[in-house]
């Protein structure tokens, strides 16, 4: 089991229900956020493009923040969930600098706290809040190990990316392009 | 420790990314994880669920509110059975609670006193209030007559003060929706069509070959459906349109985007009209079949080629015509759409007509994929006795002016409130209930003249918002989330019926606006047109009349009915438009025998002087007019709004981004506030853009107040649309000032 996320960048209207969502699912504090749009303007009136993006943790199979915690706190989970277990967490912040997508925070409670693609709802079944919410479906959620599920489909028949793939941690959320 | 997490990282600065292709596909799908499995996560908690639909928008899409055991409104999910969000609410929904748990919001009904010559508010009990509103509008009636009460509104209470207003003896209800903003649409497509297009849009978005949006930036204006169904659209492939004169959302997405020069877009689609006709593309069947006056429309439009709409709008010939073949391949499948805020430049229903017969060409009034027909679940009239009949109403404010108002026009009424010697139809006391006139009206010298004389003006709504101010009475309602309302009966494609039911009891001492309205009737002896003690028994009645119960709505939230009516029209047989003659009116009898263009003509408008640019504004997605931009939920992601400027001006002007300036309109009015620059090439040089909905002078909204710039005080340039009374507000240009202004801007 692999979760993963697959965002189409072409439907994507950069409305941030995402965020909003997250935020009342998981109790994030007002002005903090695990997840957030992303802007990107190219070109020269009147040839300019747009490409909008919904970024959070990348869940990066071969993830700095893991490798240089000092106790232990950030974790895999099954399907290859990073997590940051709270009672551990001393709030040293290696993690937040090791991040190359800047995708975690220091939690006013005293820890490090970002994405945890729901997984209390992975769980049950469910997609994650951002993916369950997006107005325009733009957000597919799986498992890369089920050769059936909809997220290895679109990957196999669509350009996609994924960010700063030179820092080489393998990341598991994926742009299609 | 890194500063940049600043909450919501719209920018123009991304992480570099490399598009890789199915060929490196190896990563992604294929290659194990290297991960081990660890320990679990408690499951998340079971919440109350109740049903509601949305108030932050005009959408209205249900949902369930989620209830903690210690009666805490944790989320607020969407229905999956609502054809109108499909169980996703958009951002604003979504952080709706921020409506209900905003600390500003107004807490005791409060009067205004004078304290040591100052005039100030003071809280008062619901009696008090509601008791000094029912003596204030006796008064009216006895010197005035019940007509002289008036009420502008917006929004689900609206109905509940109209309900009152009627009971009492007055039809003069209007509210900005219709002048300020979808009336110029409606007038045009009912012109044309004999109907317009209601709301939530009769627009077959969902399944379009084509969709051409002109003046319209769905994914920016956030209305639900419109926007899931363009993004269904864009998977299946439809080829989008999008005429803009700012790189839009939609502008970004679309295979043509034709950047017009602002103004000028009855030039375009006279062009295209063209087009079609000559290069004989139209849908030839069905334009012989539904519509009339082709011959005259064939006529009226000889000239205006897209050579002669290359030097008004620069979009090159060659662009508008792919674009109108574009639009014939895909007839009748196809859908320009109408857009929604219309009030631009004062002929606005032209326009609109133009786009009208654009659709009637095209033959997608009636087709899948163009313009389908609603269909709506009937739900019974609560009995009350007969309305007793005005003797005058907001007809007669319009002094002969104006003739295809279908509607009130809130400046007819506004106008209406000022006194005037031997003045016939004077207004004398307002109700305003859920909009922010003071934001959402133009023409403010004589809104404040109108304010000034009225003997009553009370003001219902959630937030201190700034019309509050002018109020001699406020009375504070409570938010959606606390209230039952009146069942949502939505025609659309599926007819449906939504339940807003209360999740929690309302804070404070917040009222609902049907009690509110119950309890000045009441005081009126308008009792016999209340009677019930809870709204909940009307909606129990309702429901019974139509063999469901208020149970069984609770638990579904949402009941969705068989049509009993076609979508489209049917193959083989006949459709009869709405119109006096049952056909579409390419030529309008109608305009001609008021005296107006029976066909669309092109008139130029004004355009900016050296170093002003002309102020474009429109929506976020995160924010409805001026009523978020205190919602703790939403306001991360937007706090303020900022003036887009394209890189060439701001070169021009030595503006950088994030710099603060003021802007000044061509009749030398100075925003109230800075608003911060931003560069972009998002915008054309001869433009600025900014969201609406920003820049509150009224303090008691602890977060919003001073952050950006409020449009409409920019816009003092007002051009009426003699058809309507539609106020066109897109004729006001802007110009920077880098320093603070000198003077004290006015609050």
């Amino acid at each position: 089991m692999r979760y993963a996320m697959a965002i189409d960048t072409r439907k994507c209207v950069g409305c941030s229900d995402c965020v909003v969502a997250c935020q009342t699912e998981n109790n994030v504090p007002v002005g903090f956020c695990r997840d957030w749009v992303v802007e990107v303007v190219d070109g020269t009136y009147p040839n300019v493009s747009i490409e909008l993006r919904s970024e959070r943790c990348n869940h990066c199979d071969n993830s700095p923040c893991v490798r240089c915690c000092p106790t232990g706190a950030s974790h895999f989970e099954d399907g290859g969930i990073v997590l940051v277990e709270h009672s551990k967490c001393i709030g040293c912040g290696a993690c937040i600098e090791a991040c190359p997508y800047d995708a975690r925070y220091s939690h006013p409670e005293g820890y490090v706290d970002k994405c945890t693609f729901c997984i209390h709802r992975v769980r049950q079944g469910l997609d994650p809040a951002c993916v369950s919410v997006c107005p325009t479906k733009c957000m597919n959620f799986g498992d890369l190990d089920d050769p059936n599920s909809k997220i290895v489909n679109v990957l196999k028949n669509r350009k996609f990316k994924s960010l700063a793939p030179e820092a080489g941690t393998k990341p598991q959320i994926f742009y299609l392009v | 420790m890194h500063s940049r997490r600043n909450f919501i990282k719209i920018s123009s600065i991304g992480i570099g990314a490399t598009a890789i292709t199915g060929g490196a596909i190896k990563w992604a799908i294929g290659a194990s994880s290297s991960q081990k499995l660890s320990g679990g996560l408690k499951s998340s908690p079971v919440w109350k669920k109740v049903p509601t639909y949305c108030e932050v928008c005009f959408w209205k899409c249900a949902g369930w509110a989620y209830v903690t055991e210690d009666g805490q409104i944790q989320k607020i999910i969407g229905n999956n059975d609502d054809p109108q969000c499909n169980g996703r609410l958009c951002p604003r929904g979504t952080g709706g609670v921020g409506m209900f748990s905003d600390p500003d919001r107004l807490k005791t009904p409060l009067i205004r006193v004078s304290k040591d010559g100052e005039q100030t508010y003071r809280e008062a009990s619901w009696d008090e209030a509601l008791d000094f509103i029912a003596k204030k509008m006796k008064e009216i009636a006895e010197k005035h007559g019940p007509e002289s009460m008036a009420l502008f509104n917006h929004g689900s209470s609206g109905k509940y003060f109209t309900h009152l207003l009627n009971a009492f003896g007055s039809n003069n209800v209007a509210a900005p929706s219709f002048a300020q903003c979808r009336g110029p649409r409606d007038t045009g497509f009912d012109l044309t069509f004999g109907e317009s297009v209601s709301s939530p849009e009769v627009t077959d978005i969902r399944d379009t070959r084509c969709l051409v949006l002109i003046g319209s930036h769905i994914g920016e204006n956030m209305h639900n459906g419109q926007v899931q169904e363009m993004s269904e659209a864009i998977d299946k492939g439809a080829v989008i349109i999008t005429v803009d004169p700012r790189l839009s959302t939609a502008a970004s997405k679309s295979k043509y985007w034709l950047p017009i020069k602002p103004s000028t877009d009855l030039a375009l689609l006279l062009s295209w009209i063209h087009v079609l006709i000559y290069d004989d593309i139209y849908n030839k069947e069905y334009v012989a079949k539904y519509a009339e006056g082709f011959n005259e429309l064939k006529e009226h439009v000889k000239d205006y080629t897209p050579e002669w709409a290359y030097g008004i709008t620069t979009l090159k010939p060659e662009l508008i015509r792919n674009t109108a073949r574009e639009m014939a391949n895909a007839a009748p499948s196809v859908l320009i759409h109408p857009g929604r805020h219309t009030s631009w430049y004062g002929d606005d229903v032209q326009r609109s007509r133009a786009i009208a017969i654009l659709n009637g060409l095209l033959g997608s009034w009636g087709n899948r994929g163009g313009i389908f027909f609603k269909e709506g679940f009937k739900i019974p009239e609560f009995p009350h006795p007969e309305y007793p009949k005005p003797t005058w109403s907001w007809q007669n404010t319009l002094n002969g002016r104006y003739p295809f108002a279908k509607e009130a026009v809130t400046n007819t009424i506004i106008e209406a409130s000022i006194p005037e010697d031997g003045k016939e139809h004077q207004i004398k006391g307002w109700i305003v209930s859920g909009t922010n006139l003071v934001v959402s009206i133009p023409l403010k010298e004589q809104l404040m003249k109108a304010m000034q004389s009225l003997d009553l003006l009370v003001v219902v709504d959630t937030m201190p918002m700034e019309i509050t101010g002018f109020a001699d009475v406020v009375l504070p309602e409570c938010t959606y989330l606390e209230r039952y309302d009146d069942l949502r009966a939505t025609a659309h494609r599926e007819p449906t019926l939504a339940l807003r039911m209360p999740a929690v009891e309302p804070l404070y001492e917040t009222k609902p606006a049907w009690w509110i309205s119950k309890q000045i009737g009441e005081r009126l002896g308008l009792g016999a047109y209340y009677n019930y003690t809870d709204f909940k028994e009307v909606l129990e009645w309702q429901l019974k009349q139509v063999d469901l119960s208020l149970n069984e709505m609770e638990r579904v939230g949402v009941k969705k009915f068989a049509r009993k009516t076609p979508v489209y029209i049917q193959p083989g047989l006949d459709h009869q438009f709405k119109t006096a003659s049952g056909k579409i009116q390419l030529f309008s009898h109608e305009l001609e025998g008021a005296g107006f263009d029976p066909m669309p003509k092109y008139t130029a408008h004004a355009q900016p002087e050296d170093g002003f640019y002309r102020l474009i504004y429109g929506r976020a997605p995160m924010h409805t007019f001026s009523r978020t931009a205190n919602n703790r939920n939403l306001v991360a992601l937007m706090p303020e709004n900022a003036v887009w400027v394209n890189p060439q001006v701001a070169e021009l002007w030595g503006l950088k981004k994030d710099q603060y300036v003021w802007l000044k309109n061509q009749d030398g009015v100075v925003s109230n506030f800075p608003v911060k620059v931003r560069v972009t090439q998002r915008i054309r040089w001869d433009s600025v853009y900014i969201v609406h909905g920003f820049g509150h002078h009224h303090k008691p909204l602890t977060y919003a107040f001073g952050r950006g710039v409020n449009d409409t005080e920019l816009i003092t340039s007002i051009k009426i649309d003699p058809i309507m009374g539609g106020t066109g507000m897109r004729g006001n240009f802007v110009t920077f000032i880098k320093d603070k202004p000198r003077q004290e801007a006015k609050s």
